[in-house]
């Protein structure tokens, strides 16, 4: 198991987190660039050296700066795949993957180097540098080199934000195979969320050097505890005022106009959160029939395509975004400019103190 | 004409002004030299001395700035230090200093009655009129060259590479051989290729340091001058051995970079 606790200062951020992997688990860390997660990885590694903190992989002490003990990278074998991969330009990809096995004969680095490329459909590039390499290629290549020395503790720095959109979800599904059969613990850095729930067994959201939730993602999808945390996995968040209504619901008058109710509990200001597939649209002018009680008035901002869905933004009281099929925006006419009533129940909104 | 025509045709008319000036002179050397006699220069008392002194104090001269200024330029790359802008000036400032000054600024230093001089000598050590002095010379008008670019070279190597060298179980001292030299090649051998370039060329600060003695500190451009007041000629001759030296020295070193003159691996 990884335990890893590190407080130290990053420019105006003050990182304080503190954490623990489980053996064949991966922990996602996600969060906005700048909160800190690339820092975690490196003092993981030892290329950080925190004011305070300590560092154990099963019963081994990497880092304890009480105790001044702080090994050296090159003696902690992390398995570490950097954001940009980090390949020597000089070197062919079986050297790339062979270079950390130095003690071991001529030969036989090579055999292991071909071995492990083999093993990511790499091995007719074997003997390409890395600026022939196309970007899936180079992200293989490292993690190809990373698992070479057997580590003891995987760290992934963004490993698919390099990729466009078409490589992306290969690599994604065959990191996560790879993730899968390697028995240590892995921390996984990533900006998004998707991504973050694609790979991650569980996902730490971290912001400002903070870890503010741990959870697996549906967790911290249907209960976020922090309006960021709401707004990091897709939600659409409104600033409002709670109080108890007379039927059992909250209702929470929202600002810059309009109220919604909601099932879970809260009084004084809130955040009401809402995802956007749970939002529907209808024109303007027909009132809301079906047994969603939350609507509010607005004007079609922006229209875009996501996958197989179309994310409208809107322009309410507050600001709005729904997810609709491409369809519904035939149907309806919805372009920019349009006028519409976004209904959605009071049993998907929910509250967050503000 | 369009302006367009006549924007092109003035590049045209100041990039061939350019080459012809500068290629002028050197081509005017081999010109007016004969094949025969170029040989026969050679043949001449002290030409062969000379060029063999050229040759054997640039090498050593070369290998002194490339042991010592590589670590050196590795460290002002990659530590940011208090007065790292001071040191680095201090390291600029010979390739500024007429080739005069720089010998007035090392018989002040190093010089018999320089500052160092008295320890120099207590040392058994011989600088003035000795080939060592040729040496300390050329090292000191050549070095800045080679360790301004490889401060550059090694600045311009993507930190994550030194990184990812430890996480794989290297030392910075072995990943610096391994992966930081290696990485900032190209950068180091075009320094490398202006230090010997000057080093070869060295006239101002040898003769006022070492003195010109036949077989000791005449070097080939000493030798030269030592010639023209009195036979042209002969002058002329081992000035063209002096530039075919030089300009093989150049190419053998832009054919091991292949064609990169300033450029790195690049990362992607």
């Amino acid at each position: 198991m990884l335990s890893l606790a590190a407080r130290t200062t990053l420019g105006d951020t003050e990182l304080d987190v503190e954490l623990e992997v489980e053996p064949g688990e991966c922990l996602a860390l996600a969060g906005p660039s700048g909160a800190g997660k690339t820092s975690v990885l490196r003092v993981a590694a030892g290329l950080l050296r925190p004011r305070a903190g300590r560092v154990a992989v099963g019963a081994r002490v990497w880092l304890d700066t009480e105790r001044g003990v702080d090994v050296p990278p090159e003696e902690r074998r992390c398995g570490y795949v950097f954001q940009d991969y980090a390949l020597f330009p000089h070197l062919s990809a079986w050297r790339n993957v062979a270079y950390p096995l130095r003690r071991l004969p001529r030969a036989e680095r090579r055999w292991r180097a071909l071995e492990l490329l083999d093993r990511f459909g790499l091995a007719a590039r074997a003997d390409a540098h890395p600026a022939t390499l196309s970007g899936g290629e180079r992200q293989r290549v490292a993690l190809a080199r990373a698992l070479a020395l057997e580590p003891q503790l995987i760290l992934l720095d963004e490993p698919l934000a390099a990729l466009d959109a078409r490589t992306r979800a290969s690599a994604a599904r065959e990191l996560a195979a790879v993730l899968r059969e390697t028995p240590v613990p892995a921390i996984l850095v990533t900006h998004d969320f998707t991504e973050a729930a694609q790979l991650g067994d569980r996902v730490a959201v971290i912001d400002r050097g903070r870890i503010v939730q741990q959870g697996s993602p549906s967790e911290l999808a249907a209960a976020p505890r922090s309006a960021f945390v709401a707004d990091f996995t897709g939600a659409v968040v409104l600033a409002g005022t709670a109080r108890p209504g007379p039927d059992g619901l909250t209702r929470v008058e929202l600002e810059g106009g309009g109220e919604v109710a909601s099932t879970d509990a809260g009084e004084g200001p809130v955040w009401a959160s809402v995802y956007p597939w749970e939002i529907t649209v209808e024109p303007a002018g027909e009132k809301p029939h079906g047994s969603a009680l939350n609507w509010v008035e607005a004007e079609v901002l922006t229209v875009t395509e996501v996958g197989n869905r179309v994310r409208l933004g809107l322009a309410g009281p507050q600001p709005l975004a729904a997810e609709v099929t491409a369809g519904s925006v035939e149907r309806l006419r919805l372009r920019p400019g349009a006028r519409v009533v976004a209904t959605w129940k009071a049993t998907a909104t929910r509250l967050v103190p503000h | 004409m369009s302006s367009r025509r006549a924007f092109a045709l003035a590049l045209g008319v100041c990039a061939g002004l350019v080459v012809l000036f500068l290629a002028l002179p050197v081509v005017a050397i081999f010109v007016d030299s004969s094949p025969g006699a170029l040989l026969e220069s050679l043949g001449e008392e002290g030409a062969l001395d000379a060029l063999w002194l050229s040759l054997r104090c640039t090498a050593i001269a070369i290998a002194i700035v490339l042991v010592a200024g590589t670590p050196a330029a590795y460290l002002i790359a990659t530590r940011s230090f208090r007065g790292r802008a001071a040191v680095i000036t201090a390291i600029e400032l010979p390739l500024v200093l007429p080739p005069a000054v720089a010998g007035i600024a090392l018989l002040a230093s190093l010089g018999p009655s320089g500052i160092l001089g008295g320890a120099i000598e207590s040392a058994g050590i011989r600088l003035s009129l000795a080939t060592a002095g040729v040496v300390v010379a050329l090292v000191f008008v050549s070095a800045p060259f080679y360790v301004r670019q490889a401060i550059a070279a090694f600045g311009a190597v993507d930190r994550t590479l030194l990184d990812a060298s430890r996480t794989l179980g290297v030392s910075e001292a072995r990943s610096f051989a391994r992966v930081m030299i290696p990485a900032a090649a190209p950068g180091l051998a075009a320094g490398t290729a202006l230090a010997l370039g000057r080093a070869l060329g060295e006239f101002g600060a040898t003769l006022m340091f070492a003195g010109s003695f036949q077989g000791i500190t005449q070097t080939v451009p000493l030798a030269i001058y030592d010639r023209f007041a009195t036979d042209f000629d002969s002058a002329l001759a081992l000035s063209a051995v002096l530039v075919a030296v030089s300009a093989a020295i150049l190419l053998a070193v832009k054919l091991l970079v292949r064609g990169e003159p300033l450029g790195g691996w690049g990362t992607r």
